[in-house]
């Protein structure tokens, strides 16, 4: 709705409402990121590309959004795959698993992190089996992806699982009378109906995973070009009181999370107008 | 296709859904299954679908026993209240997707498929719809496209569940006079199921009339309206008065007041109900052949039919009446006269017949 060329609408107090949304998102969302912004301008051009750059920074950068490409992957397709159980079949202790989903939700991060870094370090519960195997977890980027699956999961199953409840029976019971089989009625009719829901999810828990710290610090081990993560070198940059170090980081972060929250949103924004015909 | 349905009987835990239920459906016609919710009238239906399983009995298609045979091979057409399109889908990969689903081997060409989908929406008048979505479309035109999917598959049956309850009135009566166009132009098998009578005694070629699980009457139209064969049809088909009697040497006693009855109740004796529509009453300011006298308190004239509320000498129950406009004219009723009111029709039922009154 157009601010010059709105219409009468008969919910009052647009104007007011509107206005305190506003100023509340520019005071908590837009500042920051203008200071951010701002500040690393002071940095000038040739340092900024630099610090930037820099080979350990480019690494960092490249395991944070690669392995939380990778996590977010993985959430979409077992958080789905969890959701479709959640809704679709009664079972023994299904409400303590639904309640279980939002465990990394609540839980500390760093306290995820210790206990991910027990199970899986070369002499954890799971790590000493893995590691005859050549199979290293703990203290590679495999732990930095498992811990961001952790953190990740409950994004996918708590966006989905709503829309997999909203579905009518019927449109399942339509296509079984024009002779669909199970697998066609998923794949032509359930899974398109809940893919803009599981694309929310799986963008959202890609978001917090490129910002995740606390339960990656403990697995990741921290070894620079290795598994090392970008937030890590903005925290030793500033651990260093390189704050405009830090800040042309963190800048370069939030533009690349921009561009691709950009780009996952005009994907959703195409699916739900196939889904909804362009309401 | 004929379909015959034999001893069904359906259960939710204590409920009884369906009460062994008999019944056949004639090749070609269009039945409508009418009754008030929780009749069994949806889970008959679901049941020759397929989509429910009935506890015992048998359906055949012509002849065959489909008990058993899966929703997918049993060749319905279904068509459900809530339209249950694809909203993710265009209106034509909708009507195409039955026959999209089919094996490679079965399946039509592309060119056959846009052929037979065009054909159908020109058959339900939508063809320039083919490329909207259904959130795009009215209930009415969703309706149509959920019946054009339904058709694309050839069903031999046409099911349909309350087709045009969730629609406005007026949309809901062009529509159903459309759907009697439309059978009488593809004579398909059909079967729907409605609350709404006037829908049921419109549209169909025979009416079955539930209540509580089981068939309370199955007739053409005009006979379950003429001669309703049990209180409940009698109630349920449009507005009754009630009026509370004997009946004993071929007549009717009620209170005061009798009324000769015809042959067929000549040898009975025993406490009745006689139900009587408002425009089979005529009142007169004569007492000959009356059921019973009433004062007059609402005239209601507007329309064709002027409506007469009586109130009951005796009892003070509310009596209609519904008048021409020359009758009332002629009689030049006021509010307050006292009248009698004669029966042109009467259904009469003995009292252990009438005890299932009709309750919502």
């Amino acid at each position: 709705m157009s601010l010059l060329n709105r219409q009468h609408s008969v919910l009052p107090g647009f104007g007011l409402s509107f206005g305190i949304s506003v100023v509340w998102l520019s005071l908590i969302v837009l500042l920051p990121f203008a200071a951010l912004v701002l500040m690393s301008t002071k940095l000038g051009w040739s340092a900024f590309i630099a610090t930037v750059g820099a080979e350990r920074v480019i690494a960092s950068l490249k395991l944070s959004f690669g392995a939380s490409a990778i996590a977010a992957l993985i959430n979409a397709v077992f958080g789905f795959l969890l959701a479709w159980v959640l809704v679709r079949y009664p079972f023994p202790g299904k409400r303590f698993i639904d309640a279980l989903i939002d465990l990394p939700f609540a839980l500390p991060t760093a306290v995820a992190g210790i206990a991910l870094t027990t199970l899986y370090a070369p002499n954890g519960w799971i790590g000493q089996y893995l590691a005859p195997l050549g199979l290293k977890v703990a203290f590679t980027p495999l732990g930095i992806v498992i811990a961001l699956v952790f953190i990740g999961l409950p994004f996918v199953v708590r966006t989905v699982q709503p829309v997999l409840e909203d579905l009518e029976k019927e449109l399942e019971e339509a296509a079984t009378c024009l002779g669909a089989s199970r697998g066609q009625i998923f794949r032509r009719v359930i899974f398109p109906a809940a893919l803009p829901a599981l694309i929310t999810g799986t963008t959202m828990a890609f978001a917090r995973a490129t910002g995740e710290f606390g339960s990656v610090i403990f697995i990741a081990g921290n070894i620079p070009l290795v598994s090392e993560i970008a937030p890590l070198i903005i925290i030793s940059k500033l651990d260093q009181y390189d704050y405009l170090g830090a800040t042309a980081v963190a800048v370069v972060m939030l533009g690349l999370s921009f561009v691709l929250l950009f780009a996952i949103n005009a994907i959703q924004w195409w699916a739900a107008r196939r889904h909804g015909g362009g309401r | 296709m004929t379909i015959d349905i034999r001893n069904i009987r359906k259960t939710f835990g204590d409920f009884v859904a369906l009460d062994n239920v008999d019944l056949t459906i004639a090749s070609g016609e269009l039945l409508a299954l009418l009754g008030p919710s929780g009749c069994g009238k949806t889970t008959l239906l679901r049941i020759v679908a397929g989509l429910e399983r009935p506890d015992s009995g048998q359906v055949l298609f012509s002849g065959q026993d489909a008990t058993h045979t899966h929703v997918s091979e049993r060749q319905v057409g279904f068509v459900f209240q809530h339209y249950a399109l694809f909203r993710h889908m265009t209106v034509f990969d909708n009507v195409a997707f039955g026959l999209s689903v089919k094996s490679r081997k079965e399946r039509p060409s592309k060119e056959e498929i846009r052929e037979r989908v065009m054909k159908l929406l020109k058959l339900v008048q939508l063809d320039w719809l083919a490329d909207a979505y259904p959130s795009q479309l009215s209930g009415g035109q969703r309706q149509r496209i959920a019946l054009a999917r339904s058709l694309a598959v050839e069903p031999k049956v046409l099911l349909l569940d309350e087709p045009f309850g969730a629609l406005d009135a007026k949309v809901r009566k062009d529509l159903r006079r459309w759907l009697r166009d439309l059978h009488d132009e593809i004579h398909i098998t059909s079967v729907f199921v409605t609350h709404d009578q006037e829908e049921a005694l419109e549209v169909s070629d025979r009416v079955v009339v539930m209540d509580h699980g089981h068939i309370e009457q199955v007739g053409r139209p005009d006979d379950i309206y003429e001669s309703p064969a049990t209180p409940f049809v009698t109630q349920f088909l449009g507005d009754v008065n009630l009026f509370h009697g004997r009946v004993d040497g071929g007549s009717l006693t009620i209170g005061d007041y009798a009324h000769s009855l015809g042959q067929q109740h000549a040898g009975q004796s025993d406490d009745a109900v006689a139900y009587v529509r408002p425009h089979d009453l005529d009142v007169s300011r004569v007492a000959d052949g009356a059921l019973a006298a009433g004062t007059v308190e609402h005239i209601h004239a507007v329309g064709p039919v002027v409506r007469i509320e009586l109130a009951q000498i005796g009892s003070g129950e509310t009596i209609e009446a519904a008048l021409t406009k020359e009758r009332y004219r002629e009689l030049g009723l006021m509010l307050g006269d006292t009248v009698y009111v004669t029966p042109k029709k009467v259904a009469v039922f003995l009292k252990d017949q009438a005890q299932q009154d009709y309750v919502i």
